[in-house]
């Protein structure tokens, strides 16, 4: 566990390194700022429920550029090989980078936090509603960013990697809104995978524990997926 | 130290490495020598755990490669080839993350580090990003990298490929002093180096073990063919390869090409163990030739590695 936190550690700070991280920051904040607040007096309530609602199709998109370097870049570099020879195991790589991603959204996350502060001056904000929607964000992205590390684990180039996973992520975020087109035998089924409707109950502020239950789950088998695929080469 | 028994290792259908056995002692410097492609790297890479070998068993000390390739890991300092470092970081910070993950921490990360920073003359560069680095330094940082916890076993493919000549003579120096306590293991094509720096060496040739021993072992020949070269003057190459045929231990005479007028060279192989020189000169004298050269080729590590690894 100590090698994990090492790994966290570098891969944390080397997001800082490199422009991309301000600049998907930025450009996080932008999208979702406007987004929410464009609408936001127009409907003239206190919560922040359009903003976590625009979560799970703008995290599609954010979270695979988060995690596309993770292993794209070192396998096409080739400190892949030193990392391998390291005495660490394949389980402190995976959740030291997995962390890192993690902790990189939560970044991305944390200047939002003005947005409730500030609505919390002109009206009556429920805090224990905005804070169980900021935890369930923070797993939506861990379960992106599972899906994310295993794409990356598939590829040196980190391009396909993203797009790889802005795919699943984003089938994941939509696939709800289209059960239109599927058999009715299978509806239940496409809507207990979709990470959207899991997430509109969160950003309600219904905590179930079906719902963290879901996105721990989908974390979990992009990890798993990852280990494998590690193993693999 | 190191005990490898029938290592094998396939690419789909090809076989990069075949049943390699080898046996290491501690504080020896071996070098594995063998032509592009021969299995070196993979040798090497199957060695640190960083392959999965497909048969065959590796094991470090006591340890198993299959049961615990985490303490072979400590146990071992690797540099693959052309150090591929993370680039966007500077040196200090790389080498203290590597130090931390190698379980060093405090006053004894810190001396570390500059200990291998006198070691490796890493001291004006500490605080450069590695991607500024030039092959040379990079492949200095990477040595500073494999030597951080000082391991019992240091591995380096290639480790003065792309050096300018004063970088070899340095990283060659390093690698013997480290020598002399521990266990380095080494692959290189080129001779030079291996003869320069190993104490034994090992000529890998797709993917086989052909030859195995000290470099005096393997220069002594063990039999094969002997080369003596022969000038003379005043006489054309078919009589004079007719009359040296008959000399005892010429077993074969082939003209070769000269740049000189009414010169002629011969090259003779021999197959006595004695020296035939004084048997030619003799049957040279008796006639009315002039010699102007008589030569044996010494049969050097390259000859040997030219031989053994050479097409059919």
């Amino acid at each position: 566990m100590r090698q994990a936190l090492l790994i966290f550690n570098k891969e944390f700070k080397d997001y800082f390194i490199s422009p991309i991280a301000y600049i998907v920051i930025a450009v996080f904040l932008i999208v979702t700022g406007w987004l929410f607040f464009s609408t936001f007096f127009i409907f003239d309530q206190a919560d922040m429920r359009r903003f976590f609602n625009l979560l799970p199709f703008v995290f599609a998109l954010v979270v695979p550029i988060i995690t596309m370097r993770l292993f794209s870049e070192e396998i096409n570099v080739g400190s892949y090989e030193l990392l391998l020879t390291l005495p660490v195991t394949f389980r402190d790589i995976i959740i030291g980078k997995f962390l890192a991603a993690v902790a990189f959204a939560a970044a991305m996350l944390l200047p939002t936090l003005s947005y409730p502060i500030f609505i919390s001056t002109i009206g009556d904000l429920d805090w224990g509603t905005t804070l169980g929607g900021y935890i369930g964000a923070i797993l939506l992205a861990g379960s992106y960013a599972g899906i994310g590390l295993f794409a990356s684990s598939l590829t040196r180039n980190q391009i396909i990697a993203c797009i790889v996973a802005m795919v699943i992520c984003v089938t994941l975020a939509i696939v709800d809104q289209m059960l239109f087109f599927f058999p009715q035998s299978i509806v239940d089924v496409i809507t207990f995978i979709s990470s959207n409707a899991h997430f509109s109950n969160i950003a309600k502020g219904i905590v179930d524990s079906r719902d963290l239950l879901y996105f721990v789950s989908v974390a979990f088998l992009g990890l798993y997926a990852t280990h494998l695929s590690m193993e693999e080469k | 130290m190191i005990h490898v028994e029938g290592l094998t290792k396939y690419y789909d259908n090809f076989c990069a490495v075949d049943h390699i056995d080898l046996d290491v002692k501690g504080g020896e410097i071996v070098g594995l020598l063998g032509p592009n492609g021969a299995g070196k790297t993979t040798t090497l890479r199957m060695l640190t755990g960083y392959f999965q070998p497909t048969s065959g068993d590796i094991q470090v000390k006591t340890h198993s490669i299959y049961e615990d390739p985490l303490a072979i890991k400590r146990l071992i300092g690797y540099l693959p080839e052309s150090a591929p470092l993370y680039k966007s970081m500077i040196v200090y910070d790389y080498l203290e993350h590597i130090a931390r993950i190698r379980g060093l921490a405090g006053e004894t990360k810190q001396k570390r580090i500059a200990q291998l920073a006198d070691m490796c003359a890493l001291r004006g560069i500490m605080h450069k990003t590695i991607d500024t680095l030039s092959k040379g330094l990079k492949q200095r940082v990477g040595l500073a990298h494999a030597m951080m916890s000082d391991p019992e076993i240091l591995i380096l493919d290639e480790p003065t490929s792309g050096l300018d000549p004063n970088q070899i003579v340095e990283i060659r120096e390093i690698i013997r002093k480290i020598g002399r306590e521990k266990t380095v293991i080494l692959s290189t094509h080129i001779l030079s180096e291996a003869e320069a720096t190993c104490d034994r060496i090992v000529i890998i040739n797709k993917g086989r073990i052909i030859a195995d021993g000290s470099t005096q072992e393997l220069t002594a020949g063990k039999g094969g063919d002997r080369h003596i070269q022969i000038g003379l003057m005043g006489v054309t190459a078919e009589e004079a390869a007719d009359r040296l045929k008959a000399v005892p231990g010429i077993a074969e005479v082939v003209p070769m090409a000269c740049d000189e007028a009414d010169t002629i060279r011969l090259n003779m192989v021999c197959r006595s163990e004695s020296d035939v020189r004084p048997d030619l000169y003799a049957a040279v004298k008796a006639t009315e030739w002039v010699l102007v050269e008589l030569g044996r080729e010494a049969k050097n590590l390259e000859t040997i590695f030219r031989e053994l690894t050479r097409e059919n």
